[in-house]
């Protein structure tokens, strides 16, 4: 049924008893032409397109825990399509492009919410590598503006641009289509398109074991008895690893804890998401008021989705540095995620050195936005048993040959990031 | 007649000491030891809020930290803060709040219209709606509306003045809590000599414990990775005052050895029609209030209740002359309905609470059915058990176990050396569980949120089964409250509406911080100009008399240029530029890393690390060296000086000082621990300078003891001096491309070797130049620099230093090197351009071959860096092309979209003034 | 926040250290294959539970150590 402000009126009279189910949750079939391991974004995106694009409907999601309780449910709900490297640029502009029709697709708000996403820079160099980027998006077809320091100061008036800021704010590079959307829509929107169109989204079952006949994969062994299938994908972000060491396949990707914290919920203050790479630091507003904040790693490997205390501290300092009106508002709370951090900064959406086995991973902190392109993208790989022209580069082979796609120059230091 | 409602004795105000406050405009007095939540009831006022979603009147809950409605915004100015919870705001004199989120006014809020539309807005409906127009920018529209309608208070709009601190404490046992509980292991510990620290969330009891650092008014939120324990400290809030040099809030930082909790148990309340009504609150509260703030919460009470604690609070209220209409009791009639001496309705429940403003009667019925029957009142008192606060406990990774007879999650076992003692530990009342009732109209499990028990349902009904997506979806225990008073009740009536057990739907995660911590309060005085230290070189003074505009260079502030009267930077950045080439200056270079290097195995070390060779330098000789990463790209550049036969000294960039340092120290104690090679960081230990022109030989020798003719001293050589008499060591080597010297002198003396060289470079015409007239020095030369032209995506060999790297050994980084992609045709490599038609170079720009071409346009490479060469009097840059090296005479676009701008370029090799180096060995 | 025993210091609070990243890896010969530089710089098995990993007390002593601490729950299991 569709969603829409008439049938919210008519399920009014009725008292909101009648609303049927978004999605199922169906025991696990013995076999699937096809089954997505992990229930976030990024798995249920790539069932919906199987179903939707490319006809592949006796499809499974299987997911450990509830869906969207991983990094989808976790993240700073930031989208953008503001990078440097080709591929880069040419991937996240595709998915910002799904982003602005996603509502529409799904019938589910997602809220994308076109506030524009502006990078500060506060030194020259800063500045140059920006305004490098920024060309390369223009060059690329993405919009970007260069902002004066007196432009800036315009249209976020709270924001510190004094010369005597402990790291002065020059300019900033501004994506006015990048934004924000609402994460846990994008996971049920997903997941209720994708259970109309004949997916089986099972909850409460965890992958114990990956079986491979004879060089191809054959199924999983799962806590709910084993699946049989002959395609087999895995989209579990910081567990990538786990996953493929149950196929024998050791990954260039340490998993890290990357915190997020949001304020208490006040009146409008913000109407960009703003970002600061001199201070480490990221902000915006949500649109129950509450400011969502985060910043860097915790720098160790962790897969307990919590982190300590310096951390936030460094966020909170950054904040206020740039907006000390703020210093009033409380930390309302504070919650981590697992990030999947590669060795050169950038995904992995590809077929793996098994036959019939793909993954999409190591978006360290960086899937969100990426969510509708990696479903996409995956699911054409695994359509048609070879990738799309926009994730040909997001090989695993990549690192061997020296093909690294490394936004940040960082290297092979995973959380460096 | 003021204070109505306070009596005449008893509590632990003082009535000696009255105090004024307003709310709303309104003038009214209370006593020092009310909140303001007290001194409003005292007052009769119990209308204080308007609700989140619907803009419902709202009372005064409870009386503590787990407030869901009564938050106000206190203050105004820069010092107004919102979402201030009424209830644990210590009252002063001349306090000022205010209520939130209602326009125009707190009784009549035009908001109340949401309530009128609310059956189109349950749980979850703007996921169902809001898709029209289905263009992208649809949802801004609706979204523009729907943020000034959501939010609670509103932050201030200038900085925030006052001043936090940061404290750190170890101790062997915290205490959190400062009720019976608490102060018993505190004291039990104390006696048996441990060193002990209780903090408790209320001010100061007056009572000291022996052995015990108390912490009052300080609130512990979160247990992080080995027992630190994140507390904060409200230190000044209750001062209408505040003395001067106090911090307003202090977060402590406490590593304890075990941890003992006394958090307490938090009363939860009944989801009934109209269990919002102001004048409603938890039983505990309307107790707390009579006994701690000597307040009648009301005249004419109901009490309801499925467990005995509430018969305290009613025989409280009879005491205090509240008249007990009536005490609802869920259960069967038992010993407390017996003996307490009032009109109790058994096994029976409140289906309704009538009123609007403040409630103004109630409806029971018997919970098996049949009439219900009216009873006036103004004032609803209700406990529906309580949760035992097991938020540090799970932080902990404390788990929890569902105990029936309670109703309760209570604490089961933790694997961290923490204890729970008292009624966090479950020493509670039985409870007959009564989650809801049965009636029609707005259930509230989660006031602060307006979530009813019909949206649980929705949820539960729509899919949204687990408990993380019933809080998601509905949103409760998502507010500032976090879900205190209204946890428990949600996920039971999710696990009715499931058909499952409560603890098969389980809990939600505990994540700190347990109430909100003031922003300002987390990073203490590190924020603002402190965010981060900032790092000046010995000159600094010196550059800043003379008018230097600085640059921000990591955390270094570095001289930029030196403009004189009526020159811009940019012309004064020439001027020095020019200056360095026709005569001589001098630039602080004192930020450079610099690490020293000894030991018997120091020349193979250095082998092994640098792409060069570097043990065939000479003592007294120094050379250019550059470091790769183990993946095989440039890691940094600089300079190897050999001091002694075991003895070196190494310059890296000032950006990579630190990582260098790190670098060194990780191969020689983890990789090659069997080499003896020491190595030490000595960047602050010297401030250096150096001296660049043709005239830089005349200044030198004017300020040093040796010989420094061509002969002596010729290029690259080292030697150990006395300059302007002071120890100094003289390098011969060039960053400008000209005769060039580097001084160092150790820190403490820099500004007057700097002093000394300004001196005596007088009659040379020499001046100082800043950062940006090296950067055009380096740029006519070709000299890559770590980030622009070695961005971490480039080989030596990309960047014209292949003949660097030599054949004959081995170096870090090289094994990868080898890897297909970095060896192929195409490589971005290092070039030269240069503008034509003598339009400048823009900014940041890249490199086409057809501006004009429509999106995307191929890019063949990108300018890493570019001037003005006042020296060549033509814009240049240093770029990287798709194989650059064989692409020398083309021409090309420098376009920078961003700027509007595009310049045809000739491509040529990156050295554009004395490619043979004359000028650097004469 | 962590508690880091240094051998020469005492236990530190972990903003004291820099993190190294796993410590269980062999770094290979100079003159080994391709592939086992190739593995030892990028491949990692980035266990869910003991970790042995390395940190620099670069606040301190700067010296760098091993710890093994499980990733599940961050528990220290052996510093020396």
């Amino acid at each position: 049924m569709t969603y829409s402000i008439f049938s919210l009126a008519r399920h009014a009279l009725s008292g909101h008893k009648r609303w049927p189910l978004a999605f199922r949750s169906p025991a696990p079939a013995k076999a699937y032409d096809a089954v997505i391991v992990g229930g976030g974004g990024h798995g249920l995106a790539t069932a919906y397109y199987l179903a939707k694009r490319h006809g592949v409907r006796k499809v499974a999601v299987l997911e450990k825990g509830y869906i969207g309780g991983g990094n989808t449910g976790r993240n700073t709900t930031i989208v953008r399509s503001n990078y440097h490297l080709d591929a880069n640029a040419h991937f996240y502009e595709h998915s910002l492009k799904l982003w602005e029709g996603l509502g529409r697709e799904l019938n589910f708000n997602v809220m994308y919410s076109a506030r524009g996403v502006l990078n500060l820079v506060h030194t020259p160099a800063e500045m140059d590598a920006a305004m490098r980027r920024g060309n390369a998006m223009r060059l690329n077809g993405i919009d970007a503006q260069f902002l004066s320091h007196d432009e800036i100061a315009r249209r976020i008036p709270n924001l510190d641009c004094s010369p005597d800021a402990r790291f002065p704010i020059l300019g900033g590079l501004l994506q006015p289509r990048g934004g924000t959307v609402r994460h846990d829509a994008v996971a049920w929107g997903y997941a209720r398109a994708a259970d109309a169109l004949g997916v089986d989204i099972v909850q409460a079952c965890e992958v114990t074991g990956i079986r491979v006949d004879g060089g191809a994969v054959s199924g999983v062994e799962t806590t709910r008895g084993f699946v049989a299938t002959p395609r087999l994908a895995f989209a579990v972000a910081g567990h990538s690893s786990v996953l493929a060491a149950m196929a024998g396949i050791t990954l260039p990707i340490e998993t890290h804890v990357l915190q997020a914290m949001v304020s208490d919920p006040v009146k409008p203050v913000l109407d960009t998401v703003v970002t600061s790479g001199a201070v480490h630091f990221y902000v915006s507003q949500s649109d129950k008021g509450e400011l969502v904040m985060g910043g860097d790693l915790d720098f160790m490997n962790s897969y307990a989705q919590r982190g300590n205390l310096p951390i936030v501290e460094h966020v909170a300092a950054a904040c206020l540095s740039l907006f000390p009106s703020f210093g009033r508002l409380s930390l309302m709370r504070t919650w981590g995620g697992i990030c999947d951090m590669t060795m050169d900064g950038s995904p992995i959406i590809a077929k793996l050195p098994v036959q019939g086995l793909y993954m999409t991973g190591g978006w360290c902190y960086g899937g969100f936005k990426a969510t509708p392109a990696s479903g996409w993208l995956l699911a054409h790989t695994i359509a048609h048993d070879a990738p799309h022209e926009l994730n040909a580069a997001f090989t695993l082979e990549r690192f061997a040959q020296g093909r690294m796609i490394d936004e940040k120059g960082a290297g092979p230091i995973p959380w460096m990031h | 007649m003021t204070q109505p409602f306070r009596l005449a004795q008893g509590g632990a105000v003082d009535r000696a000491r009255p105090l004024a406050f307003t709310f709303d405009g309104a003038r009214f007095e209370g006593y020092a030891g009310d909140t303001l939540a007290s001194a409003l009831l005292a007052n009769g006022v119990h209308l204080v809020a308007r609700s989140f979603k619907y803009h419902r009147p709202r009372g005064i809950y409870t009386a503590g930290a787990e407030e869901p409605n009564a938050l106000v915004q206190l203050g105004m100015g820069a010092r107004s803060e919102p979402n201030v919870r009424a209830t644990t705001l210590e009252l002063f004199d001349g306090l000022s709040a205010e209520s939130q989120n209602r326009w125009p006014s707190l009784r009549f809020d035009a908001g109340a219209l949401n309530d009128a539309f609310s059956p189109l807005m349950p749980a979850g409906f703007y996921y169902k709606t809001f898709m029209w127009p289905a263009t992208p920018r649809g949802w801004l529209r609706y979204e523009h509306l729907i943020r000034r309608m959501a939010g609670m208070g509103r932050a201030a709009s200038e900085p925030d003045p006052d001043a936090y601190e940061h404290q750190y404490a170890h101790c062997d046992v915290l205490v959190v809590g400062g009720g019976p509980a608490g102060i018993e292991a505190a004291r039990f510990a104390a006696q048996a000599g441990r060193r002990v620290i209780l903090c408790d969330e209320g001010p100061p009891s007056g009572r000291d414990i022996a052995d015990v650092t108390l912490l009052s008014r300080t609130t512990a939120f979160g247990i992080y990775d080995d027992l630190m324990v994140g507390a904060l400290e409200r230190v000044t809030d209750h001062l209408a005052s505040p003395p001067e040099r106090e911090p307003r809030r202090r977060l402590w930082k406490i590593r304890a050895r075990e941890v003992v909790l006394a958090t307490g148990a938090i009363e939860r309340g009944i989801a009934y029609a109209g269990n919002d009504r102001p004048g409603t609150m938890l039983a505990g509260a309307a107790k707390t209030y009579l006994e701690r703030y000597a307040v009648r919460p009301g005249s004419r009470a109901v009490v309801f209740t499925n467990n005995d604690s509430a018969y305290a609070a009613a025989q409280a209220l009879m005491s205090a002359g509240v008249d007990v209409a009536a005490v609802v009791d869920a259960r069967p009639e038992g010993e407390a309905a017996r003996r307490c001496g009032l009109r109790v309705i058994a096994s029976s429940a409140i289906v309704n609470a009538n009123g609007r403003l403040r409630v103004s009667s109630v409806d029971v019925a018997p919970l098996d059915g049949g009439r219900a029957r009216c009873i006036d009142c103004d004032l609803v008192c209700v406990s529906g058990g309580f949760n035992p606060a097991v938020h540090l406990w799970s932080q902990a990774r404390g788990t929890l176990r569902y105990d029936e007879r309670l109703a309760a999650f209570l604490p089961d076992a933790c694997p961290l050396p923490v204890r729970i003692v008292g009624a966090a530990a479950g020493e509670l009342d039985a409870v007959r569980a009564l989650w809801s009732v049965r009636s029609k109209g707005k259930r509230f499990v989660d006031l602060m949120n307006d979530v009813t028990a019909d949206d649980v349902a929705l949820a539960a009904r729509e899919g949204y089964t687990a408990v993380e997506h019933l809080k998601r979806y509905t949103t409760l225990g998502m507010g500032p409250d976090q879900g205190k008073t209204s946890g428990v009740v949600g996920l039971a009536l999710l696990a009715e509406a499931r058909g499952v057990s409560i603890p098969d739907v389980g809990t939600t995660t505990f994540r700190p911080p347990y109430t909100p911590v003031t922003l300002g309060a987390v990073p203490g005085s590190e924020q603002g100009a402190h965010l981060a230290p900032t790092r000046r070189s010995a000159m600094h003074d010196w550059h800043a008399e003379r008018g230097a505009r600085f640059v921000t260079a990591g955390l270094w502030l570095r001289p930029h240029s030196y403009p004189r009267a009526g020159e811009s930077e940019d012309d004064a950045a020439n001027r020095e530029a020019r200056n360095v080439r026709a005569n001589v200056g001098v630039v602080d270079v004192s930020t450079l890393g610099k690490i020293e290097i000894a030991g018997r195995d120091a020349a193979a070390f250095l082998n092994r690390i640098y792409v060069n060779t570097i043990d065939s330098l000479a003592t007294g000789r120094c050379r250019y060296g550059v470091m790769l990463r183990d993946d095989g790209m440039v890691l940094d550049d600089g300079t190897v000086t050999r001091l002694g036969p075991s003895h070196y000294l190494l310059t890296t960039t000032t950006v990579n000082a630190v990582k260098v340092m790190q670098h060194i120290e990780y191969l020689l104690q983890v990789v090659w621990p069997e080499l003896a090679v020491f190595a030490t960081s000595v960047t602050e230990q010297w401030a250096a300078a150096a001296i660049s022109g043709p005239r830089a030989r005349d200044v030198v020798a004017a300020l040093v003891d040796i010989d420094v003719s061509n002969a002596a001293f010729p290029f690259l050589a080292v030697a150990s001096c006395r300059a302007a008499s002071l120890p100094a060591r003289l390098f011969r080597m060039s960053y400008s491309g000209e005769l060039a010297y580097e001084l160092h002198v150790r820190a403490d003396r820099g500004r007057e070797l700097w002093e000394a060289i300004v001196k005596a470079g007088e009659p040379f015409g020499l001046m100082p130049y800043g950062t940006e007239a090296m950067g055009t020095l380096r740029i006519e030369k070709g000299h890559i620099v770590v980030g622009p032209e070695a961005d971490g995506r480039t080989t030596a060999d990309d960047l014209g230093l292949g003949k660097l790297v030599s054949g004959a050994k081995w170096c870090v980084g090289k094994p990868l090197l080898a890897r297909p992609a970095l060896t192929e045709a195409g490589r971005w490599q290092l070039v030269g351009l240069t503008a034509l038609d003598g339009a400048p170079m823009p900014r940041a720009a890249k490199l086409v071959a057809d501006p004009a071409r429509a999106t995307p346009n191929p890019m063949l490479g990108h300018v890493t860096s570019w001037c003005y060469s006042p020296n060549l009097e033509k814009w240049i840059a240093l770029a990287l092309l798709a194989d650059g090296r064989r692409r020398h005479g083309e021409t090309l676009w420098a376009v920078s979209p961003l700027a509007g701008a595009r310049v045809r370029v000739k491509v040529g090799p990156s050295c554009f003034i004395d490619p043979e180096g004359a000028r650097l060995r004469g | 926040m962590l508690l880091i025993n240094c051998p020469y210091c005492g236990p530190r609070a972990q903003s004291e250290f820099t993190y190294g990243g796993d410590a269980s890896l062999h770094r290979p010969a100079p003159d080994a294959s391709m592939d086992d530089w190739f593995a030892y710089v990028y491949l990692r098995d980035n266990p869910k539970g003991a970790h042995v990993e390395l940190w620099q007390h670069s606040a301190g002593c700067r010296s760098w150590i091993k710890v093994r601490r499980d990733t599940r729950t961050h528990d220290i299991l052996e510093s020396p």
